[in-house]
């Protein structure tokens, strides 16, 4: 599978293959203020990696970044090769549900539809296009709530609504915005164990507030504070990981500055 | 109401059988607008669009009078401002920086006194009442085209569209990152809006248009739980609103927009309040 997406990816952009997402010297800043500054990432195909860093550090500037949201003031954004406006309908994004009014009236299977616009001219669904969102729903578990009003479900089953989403966007990328947030500790580890799963056939990217329990799943972690460090957990082994990030939430927040030396990075 | 029929059928109330038609055809760009701008939440930018629909009757006023073009009906001069707005407050919505609100406000009062100008430096006198506050008397056969030409077009886009519709009004960062042209959609849903704001002013006038735009989707969107459920219920409703304001306001000889949107505000409120008591009962017996 990387050899063959290696291939496909023979355009001028290619610096490297089998890069999902590169970011060369961006900066961002946003009414005079700096937010991102000189950064470079790279992120390979297959990697599960956290987003974290103190509020205001610039996670959710990151994350609208690499989504085309935003544009860097200075600097190269790739997605999969390409400028992420033109990435886009190979990406899948999770939102937080907290954004949607939830007075809407819409069924669970309308908005896992939703996925699949784009896809056509006037944006009808085929026959095609309503088996991926079931299965899509199957994938999250929620194959019996294709027919809810989505304000009838509780918040992880929500969350995990706009994840089946992203998923009937046959995303080769999937970025998460805080998928564990406003919903119960167990429904997390539920999450997580979906999130592991699609891993085996999908890079994942996802912002996190809570690095101290999503660690044990992702494996390498991005840490964002105007600037950007990388690390890789995988070369670190689990005493490690729990002795850097366990139980210290000061330290795992970011709260402190975050200085090169006292950072593994690529 | 079997006395409003009879009155119906006297051919010397021509004038009550064209408000009816207009009105009950009119309730279905009304239900489908009306249920776009409750779930989009830009009642605020309707309402700006409205009283900007009163500087381009002022307008039409003008050309019409002073400048003698005489086929120059108010009525284009209304929609051309309309759409004028539209796209103005579109834009600034779409790119203002901060203070959206504020410059919509703006509008919203040039709007209404650029007509009242234009009024001045026209000849006659217009008894601008019949603008604010709705005249059936005004309908004209040509409304009657005006509404059927809207049925099809809100009809046809919206059923062309519908996903995308939907998506922009639902999750429009979502609608984005799906390759959809959101900022035209907006655009192209202000517009509609604002077709159908200028026949809702012959109804009710500049003042209560909004709220027969929303409160017919307000009531629909308690009990719909898909978008084009709570249309079709919010058409419905509209042209019930209509019909029972028609006939009460011609039974006690009242003037009809107002009546029109006293039982939709009644209605609305009366939908309300029994959702709120039957949850404190059902509270209440559960505790019990």
């Amino acid at each position: 599978m990387c050899k063959e997406r290696g291939r496909n990816r023979q355009g001028k952009f290619i610096v490297q293959k089998n890069i999902d997402v590169q970011l060369k010297n961006v900066f961002f800043s946003y009414n005079g203020a700096p937010i991102l500054e000189n950064v470079n990432l790279e992120i390979k195909y297959g990697a599960f990696a956290a987003i974290v860093g103190p509020n205001g550090g610039g996670k959710t500037t990151l994350l609208k970044l690499l989504l085309g949201l935003l544009k860097p003031d200075k600097g190269k954004v790739l997605i999969l090769g390409k400028s992420p406006e033109k990435s886009r309908l190979r990406v899948g994004y999770m939102a937080q549900y907290a954004h949607l009014d939830l007075q809407f009236p819409v069924i669970v299977k309308d908005i896992v539809l939703m996925g699949r616009l784009g896809r056509s001219r006037l944006g009808w669904y085929s026959k095609a296009d309503i088996k991926a969102a079931e299965s899509s729903l199957a994938e999250v578990k929620l194959a019996n709530y294709a027919g809810h009003r989505f304000s009838e479900l509780s918040g992880g089953q929500r969350q995990r609504v706009l994840i089946a989403r992203a998923l009937c966007c046959d995303p080769e990328l999937l970025l998460l915005d805080e998928p564990t947030a406003n919903i119960d500790p167990q429904m997390g580890e539920t999450l997580m164990e979906i999130l592991q799963e699609l891993n085996s056939r999908m890079t994942i990217l996802l912002v996190s507030h809570d690095i101290g329990f999503v660690s044990q799943v992702v494996k390498s972690v991005i840490c964002v504070n105007r600037q950007v460090l990388v690390h890789p957990t995988s070369s670190l082994n689990g005493m490690l990981i729990k002795e850097i990030y366990g139980g210290d939430f000061c330290m795992v927040r970011h709260d402190h500055s975050c200085s090169m030396k006292n950072h593994y990075h690529d | 109401m079997i006395d409003f029929w009879n009155v119906l059928l006297d051919p010397d109330n021509s004038f009550l059988r064209l408000a009816l038609y207009v009105g009950t055809l009119a309730s279905l760009p009304f239900g489908i607008i009306g249920t776009y701008v409750v779930t989009r939440r830009i009642s605020y930018l309707a309402g700006a669009i409205a009283h900007c629909v009163f500087g381009g009757i002022g307008a039409g006023l003008y050309i019409q009078i002073k400048l003698g073009i005489t086929w120059f009906d108010p009525m284009y001069g209304a929609i051309a401002a309309a759409l004028l707005a539209a796209i103005i407050i579109g834009l600034i919505s779409l790119h203002a920086q901060q203070r959206e609100d504020t410059v919509i406000g703006v509008l919203w009062a040039i709007g209404m006194a650029a007509g009242i100008l234009f009024i001045d430096i026209t000849p006659g006198y217009f008894d601008i009442t019949s603008y604010l506050f709705g005249d059936i008397l005004l309908i004209s056969q040509s409304d009657l085209y005006l509404v059927i030409g809207l049925d099809i077009l809100t009809a046809l886009i919206s059923i062309l569209f519908f996903n995308k519709l939907f998506a922009v009004c639902f999750d429009e960062e979502f609608a984005r990152l799906r390759g959809i042209n959101a900022d035209l959609f907006y655009i192209l849903l202000l517009c509609l809006t604002s077709i159908t704001v200028v026949l809702l002013v012959r109804m009710v006038g500049i003042i209560m248009v909004i709220a027969l735009l929303t409160i017919p989707p307000a009531i629909a969107g308690i009990f719909a739980g898909k978008l084009w459920q709570m249309m079709a219920l919010s058409s419905i409703l509209c042209a019930v609103f209509t019909w029972s304001g028609l006939a009460v306001s011609y039974q006690f000889n009242l003037s009809s927009g107002p009546t029109i949107i006293m039982i939709a505000g009644i209605t609305y409120l009366i939908t309300l309040s029994t959702i709120k008591l039957k949850e404190i009962i059902s509270n209440n017996l559960k505790s019990q």
